[in-house]
């Protein structure tokens, strides 16, 4: 039995991940805004198979009560082996280019709040000398593009952060994995028309279990997207610009 | 967004709304004039179409499961599938499953579904302790057969027409294995699979495979397939994965050839007049969830299925008829489904009459179109109804007449503000309010 505690829980990957932990037997810990729907996914793990799950309602962006927060954790649960990072927002490019203020917002969510719970949590596992961080990014991080360059550099200020924190924890037994998955078929992509490359949240939970299992450092989910991103990163920027993606 | 019922016909362009929470869905019925709920769209023709529909997708919690007395409480998007994986290991098994486990709870209320056990189980909620279901004022009543009496009657069996099934309970059944002991009867006939399924009538579980393109004296020679569960083996859930068909099926393998051809060699492959296996509940309840996506077998036009019911008392007699005209029309699909009904229980809407029940596919075209309006006015004649499930076609006059209960049904509705609120294509074609 493994203790995880997951951060954005209320997130429809998360929510898919953390079923197949409670089908485990694992103890969960969910973090998440809505109260309501935290008191609903905790019954549903229960069910599942999860010993116990406890639940805190928190606002990721409130940095203030990070250190709170993960106080409480670790007095519940002792240690920690896995902690989920998976809160996020997909921006809405187009507003975001009229407001500053959306755009740091946005800024703020998807990126500063990650890298504001990073520190906490580096300093407990490294102390911990054992664990593993996972922090879902986007395959949106690897290359700015027009259609969503305010969420895309968001997710690459994680890439980058988790990049480091991994050479660093490396020593103490801490693993860090990045998660990059591509297109996924949540509320949070609702409005968007769904193609082959698309994927479920079940099929995305299950590789990300996988490369936690494993320890892997960085993984696309699904893996198609190493080879699509890496051709797009590949591509010059004289032409890039004149592409419209 | 188009959207379409499991047989791909008709289609229609609609909006979907996903709740997360009850407060999204009294929301939505709110913020939109006519919607209607709709759970994996399983069903085949359009009774899950409408221009608004509020999907349960991410409405697919576990509430309670209580190992010791069976009795699992879940919300109405949780799949029948889901539901086993979590029961079986456990134990229990469904008390009633249709022949495909990718339904929704709040389906299988709405189609009151069926399993090869209605002789002796009847329908889904005949095991339906209680459900919750929001009204479409946006407030939620817990209805069961003593406390809302008229509201559980319309909407067990009415088609997502009375309100949104939020969450369910339900009483399952204890197993020993997750293992199936399966005798397969070969028959010649279609009098002599009656006599069987009448001969074998204490079997938990029957159905019958028909080949629904031999003539003659062949004519409705079928496979009974008789089902107890196990007392032995293990509590299993396989993990295995479906397949999917990559593609629509091209259109000119799909002819009368073809499909004489499988029938035939489906109903050959069992040489003795009896055999007994032992075989995991998977393929003997969910054949056809093996391919992900076995609607594309009938091509991109999409197919009908035309599944309809007969009184016992000139059943066979009328089913030789009908059959005979399928026959000669020289349509047909890969699986035809004979079943023997028990009793009819006391829903407006609920499909069931003790009586048989034979389901078939037709690839969907203009002569499909007219052959089914002559088996509708067949089975019409002959005292049947077609199951609102499946149906696509059939017309008022046919509906109001095979489903008299359809006053009750529209009083309970417009007691209870689902009149103006819920309604689908299919709603619409029946003559409903």
């Amino acid at each position: 039995m493994k203790k995880i505690l997951i951060i954005g829980a209320t997130s429809a990957i998360a929510e898919a991940t953390a079923r197949i932990w409670a089908q485990r037997g694992d103890e969960l810990f969910l973090v998440a805004r809505n109260e309501e729907r935290l008191k609903i996914i905790s019954k549903d793990l229960n069910v599942r198979g999860a010993p116990e799950v406890h639940s805190y309602c928190m606002d990721a962006n409130n940095f203030d009560r990070h250190s709170s927060m993960l106080d409480k954790v670790f007095e519940v649960s002792g240690a920690i082996d896995i902690v989920l990072i998976a809160h996020g927002t997909l921006s809405n490019q187009k507003e975001c280019e009229q407001s500053v203020d959306l755009t740091m917002q946005e800024i703020k969510t998807n990126a500063l709040s990650v890298i504001a719970l990073l520190t906490h949590l580096a300093n407990r596992f490294e102390k911990q000398g054992s664990g593993t961080i996972a922090v879902i990014s986007s395959v949106a991080g690897d290359r700015g593009k027009a259609s969503n360059y305010v969420y895309g550099s968001a997710k690459a200020m994680v890439t980058t952060f988790t990049s480091g924190l991994r050479q660093r924890l490396y020593k103490s037994g801490v693993s860090v994995v990045t998660i990059k998955p591509g297109f996924v078929d949540t509320p949070m992509t609702a409005k968007f028309k769904k193609g082959l490359l698309w994927a479920k949240p079940e099929t995305v939970a299950e590789k990300i279990v996988c490369a936690i299992d494993k320890r892997k450092d960085e993984v696309y989910v699904p893996a198609f997207w190493w080879g699509v991103m890496w051709i797009i990163k590949r591509i010059p920027e004289i032409l890039f610009k004149k592409v419209s993606l | 967004m188009k959207i379409y019922g499991w047989g791909k016909y008709p289609t229609i362009d609609a909006e979907v709304l996903l709740p997360q929470t009850y407060i999204d869905c009294a929301n939505y019925l709110n913020s939109n004039e006519i919607v209607l709920p709709r759970g994996m769209g399983r069903s085949y023709g359009d009774s899950a179409n409408s221009p608004t529909v509020i999907e349960s997708t991410y409405l697919d919690h576990f509430i309670e499961f209580d190992v010791t007395t069976g009795v699992l409480t879940c919300e109405a998007g949780v799949s029948i599938r889901e539901i086993l994986q979590l029961i079986v290991p456990k134990g229990w098994f469904v008390p009633v499953t249709p022949g495909s486990s990718f339904v929704t709870i709040g389906g299988a209320i709405a189609s009151d579904v069926h399993g090869k056990n209605h002789h002796l189980s009847g329908t889904f909620s005949e095991h339906l302790l209680s459900f919750c279901l929001m009204l479409g004022s946006g407030e939620i009543v817990s209805v069961t057969k003593d406390v809302y009496p008229d509201l559980f009657r319309a909407t067990c069996g009415g088609m997502g027409l009375t309100g949104m099934i939020l969450s369910a309970r339900i009483q399952l059944k204890p197993i020993q294995s997750s293992r199936i002991i399966q005798s397969i009867i070969k028959t010649n006939c279609l009098e002599e699979v009656c006599e069987q399924f009448e001969a074998n009538d204490a079997s938990t579980y029957s159905v019958a495979w028909i080949d629904c393109l031999a003539s003659g004296k062949c004519l409705g020679r079928s496979l009974l397939m008789l089902g107890e569960h196990s007392q032995d083996g293990t509590l299993e859930f396989g993990k295995k994965k479906s397949q999917n068909l990559p593609i629509d099926m091209p259109q000119f393998l799909l002819n009368h050839y073809s499909i004489k051809a499988f029938n035939a060699l489906y109903y050959h492959r069992v040489i003795s007049k009896k055999k007994t296996e032992i075989i995991s509940f998977e393929p003997y309840f969910y054949p056809l969830d093996a391919i992900g996506n076995w609607n594309r077998l009938y091509g991109k036009a999409g197919f009908v299925q035309y599944q309809f019911v007969l009184p016992k008392a000139d059943g066979v007699k009328g089913l030789r008829q009908i059959l005979e005209v399928i026959v000669a029309s020289g349509k047909g699909s890969f699986l035809a489904v004979l079943k023997a009904f028990g009793r009819a229980n006391e829903n407006f809407l609920s499909f069931p009459i003790e009586g048989y029940a034979l389901a078939l596919d037709f690839k969907m075209s203009e002569e499909t179109v007219q052959l089914i309006k002559l088996l509708d006015s067949m089975v019409v004649e002959m005292g049947g109804r077609i199951y609102l499930t499946k149906d696509a076609l059939m017309t008022e006059t046919s509906f109001k007449k095979t489903y008299p209960q359809w006053e009750q049904f529209e009083d309970v509705r417009a007691k209870y503000g689902a009149i103006g609120k819920f309604a689908s294509s299919q709603s619409k074609r029946l003559g409903l309010q």
